[in-house]
């Protein structure tokens, strides 16, 4: 009501209402935009700016436009460690999200006993940091000395040394697993908490064994869920760091300084003194990680229509 | 990794100081003031260290305490405020930050002396010549005197050195009857002597580490690092020496005879206990490192000169050590001077060696009661004799590259390649080779691979 009668007095004084009209609004989300740009705006355009100079030990700096960003595209190291984190993505991400909503389908069938018990234990890990995590699982490897080492010498088993060339990748992807298989099985457990008691009743009326609740009720009740804990792993994957970098003092050889994209860009900044160019890489990765992103997301919403 | 191995030897310290034995007594009258200067006159200096000054000193030494402590008993007017900015490269990555920003430098800063190219090469250190440091050379060792001393100018003064010995254990050779290496062929000889009679058992751990490799390509007499002029830089790690380094090192590597353990790992401190690593092929700073980490071995490790490549001719390299700059920004040169002048100098390195340095000062070196202290944790062993001859025996004329910090950094993205599939070391160092050469194109010199 009250709208219709201002837009009628507005026609006698426009500019003066409508610009008021707009402050107001910007009002409302102004701390929200203050805070947003204070810490996600300006980063992200000083970054920017940042990859667009470069600074040489001999010459100092000066302006160079896209240079930093041809040769990003150009530059093996990086395109190296972009398609190992694609390759870690494409495999754990499957592995961990089958396994967080199996269990979070378990512990809610009802049929468990201690449910609360299983559902704080596999959460556990998850309130470990990543780096201590990551150091208790250095020593489980160790070839020599670790968990590892003394299975093969007392029961003359050859596992093979996950701390090598061919298998740190499953190494760290069982880190990372065990790492998050509870924080994704929250997510599906939350989310299947919420399915209206109604369906369960209409489903048993009409005999429908628990397999088959599953596929018909459950699942598509919380695709949504599912295609969230998709994208944050999808990120995750993307910004893999902490696990390799700590496991890097113990297998130096197997994971170089260009492992990942956030560890090639830590290096060259903080080794290599190349702010510019590890800037420009950062906005590539940045760009990447919303493109898949939005793939995924896009795919999970195909599906539910 | 790397900064780990200066953390300890930072910390060793306070235990050498057992070892090293008081100097105090060792008296002699002390040239300060008498500098005699091109530049700045040694009057100048004198009175700056008579004025009210306040100067920063940035560095991680654990010595560094008791020198600023003296410092500002003998010259009251003077204010140091030392700072711990951090331990290794996140010390450099500061000192960096504050010459690009401009301000915020030191007066003073401890550098390595394979960081110090880089640094003096930047324009961001005083050339010391001009206060008259040339008249100091007598009083440091050949080869700590050398890694200051960059395209004719003098940028830090040395503080303590890290000529590399051979650390072994008698009990584990004895067990297995191995003579104690005198060359580099007895040591590969002992080496699959060991691991054939207990293969749980190494003669070395080495699974890839820049710092070590230099020192071993410096002490086969390579010279893989040429600086000609203030920019041009020839890298050629396939020189003789190299060649003769990985001629000898790839035995062991190939061989699997090393033991896969990182240094200053856990594990390495373990097989240092329990003698599954039978030797060391390290700096003179070590005595210290291993009385704290590997107690168990107390009592069975010895130290014996550095194998060679020819016999009966000793030759060896340095490994670390560092000393300290006066920065460009300083408003305060001729103290800062003064005060590298007290800090490295006969004063200085006295209360530095008393507190488990290991000098670069001839004069504490030659001291005859540092000389005969006698180690118990090494059997009783005069050690620093051997560590003080291996001092006179580094191999002159080495230098590191102005972008050492950063090339290390990538090492075992190439030449541990090598390391990890036991293959021969040569490819991995053309490709370490090639990197640095890149790098170096990309940060403004001219780098040329030979």
């Amino acid at each position: 009501m009250t709208t219709t009668l201002n837009a009628t007095v507005a026609t006698e004084a426009p500019t003066q209402k409508r610009s008021r009209g707009r402050w107001t609004g910007w009002a409302f989300v102004g701390p929200f935009m203050f805070v947003f740009s204070l810490v996600f705006l300006a980063p992200v355009l000083y970054a920017i700016y940042l990859s667009l100079f470069q600074d040489q030990m001999v010459g100092g700096t000066k302006f160079v436009g896209g240079a930093n960003y041809v040769q990003a595209m150009t530059d093996p190291q990086f395109w190296d460690s972009v398609r190992r984190v694609a390759v870690f993505l494409v495999v754990q991400v499957p592995i961990m999200l089958g396994v967080a909503l199996a269990v979070a389908l378990a512990i809610d069938s009802n049929r468990l006993r201690f449910a609360s018990f299983f559902r704080i234990s596999i959460f556990l890990p998850y309130a470990v940091p990543a780096v201590v995590a990551t150091l208790m699982w250095g020593f489980i490897y160790g070839p020599r000395f670790g968990l590892v080492g003394n299975l093969n010498e007392l029961f003359g088993w050859a596992i093979p040394d996950p701390l090598s060339n061919h298998w740190i990748l499953v190494a760290i992807g069982n880190i990372v697993t065990w790492e998050f298989i509870g924080y994704n099985m929250l997510i599906f457990y939350a989310a299947l908490k919420t399915i209206p008691n109604e369906l369960y009743e209409a489903a048993s009326i009409d005999g429908a064994g628990a397999f088959s609740v599953i596929r018909n009720i459950k699942i598509p009740s919380i695709r949504g869920a599912i295609g969230i804990a998709s994208i944050f792993s999808v990120i995750g994957s993307f910004q893999l760091f902490n696990e390799p970098n700590i496991l890097k003092s113990l297998a130096p050889n197997a994971i170089s300084s260009f492992f990942t994209p956030n560890m090639y860009a830590y290096n060259l900044s903080f080794a290599g003194q190349q702010f510019n160019y590890a800037a420009a890489i950062a906005m590539i990765m940045g760009v990447l990680t919303m493109i898949v992103a939005y793939i995924v997301q896009l795919s999970g919403s195909r599906k539910d229509s | 990794m790397k900064i780990n191995h200066r953390l300890r030897r930072a910390v060793t310290v306070l235990t050498a100081g057992l070892l090293v034995g008081s100097l105090a007594a060792c008296g002699g009258s002390s040239p300060d003031g008498n500098a005699n200067a091109q530049g700045v006159g040694a009057e100048e200096i004198a009175t700056a260290l008579q004025t009210e000054t306040t100067l920063t000193v940035w560095g991680w030494a654990p010595q560094l305490e008791p020198i600023v402590e003296a410092f500002e008993e003998k010259y009251p007017k003077v204010k140091v405020n030392l700072e711990n900015v951090g331990t290794g490269n996140d010390h450099y990555t500061k000192v960096q930050n504050a010459i690009k920003a401009g301000s915020g430098a030191p007066d003073v800063a401890q550098i390595e002396y394979a960081a110090l190219p880089q640094f003096a090469l930047s324009d961001a250190l005083v050339d010391l010549k001009d206060y008259g440091a040339s008249n100091l050379e007598a009083n440091y060792t050949a080869s700590t005197w050398g890694s200051v001393n960059i395209n004719d100018g003098i940028y830090a003064l040395p503080q303590d050195s890290g000529p590399m010995a051979m650390f072994y254990r008698a009990d584990v050779f004895e067990k297995h009857g191995i003579d104690v290496p005198e060359t580099w062929d007895e040591y590969i000889a002992a080496g699959k002597k060991l691991h054939a009679a207990d293969p749980k058992a190494y003669i070395a751990n080495d699974i890839g580490d820049a710092g070590f490799t230099t020192s071993m390509i410096w002490q086969a007499g390579g010279q893989p690092y040429k600086i000609d002029g203030p920019t041009t830089v020839d890298i050629n790690l396939q020189d003789e020496g190299s060649k003769a380094w990985t001629k000898n090192w790839n035995q062991l590597v190939e061989g699997k005879l090393l033991a896969p353990v990182a240094s200053w790992s856990d594990e390495w401190y373990k097989g240092l206990s329990d003698g599954s690593i039978a030797t060391l092929i390290i700096g003179a700073w070590m005595p210290a490192n291993l009385e704290s980490g590997a107690t168990d071995g107390s009592g069975k490790w010895r130290v014996a000169p550095m194998p060679t490549y020819e016999a009966g001719k000793p030759v060896s390299a340095e490994n670390g050590g560092g000393g300290d700059a006066v920065l460009k920004q300083s408003k305060n040169k001729a103290a800062a001077y003064g005060f590298l002048e007290f800090s490295n100098g006969p004063e200085g390195s006295k209360i530095h060696a008393a507190n488990g340095g290991f000098p670069s000062t001839t004069a504490d070196l030659e001291n005859p009661e540092f000389l005969n202290a006698q180690s118990k944790y090494f059997g009783d062993q005069k050690i620093n004799e051997i560590l003080v001859q291996a001092a006179k025996d580094v191999v002159p004329g080495w230098s590191y590259l102005p972008f050492q910090t950063y090339a290390n950094s990538i090492f075992n993205d190439t030449v541990g390649q090598s390391y990890g599939s036991n293959s021969d070391l040569n490819p991995g160092l053309i490709a370490w080779q090639d990197a640095s050469v890149k790098y170096g194109n990309q940060q403004g010199f001219t780098v040329t691979a030979k």
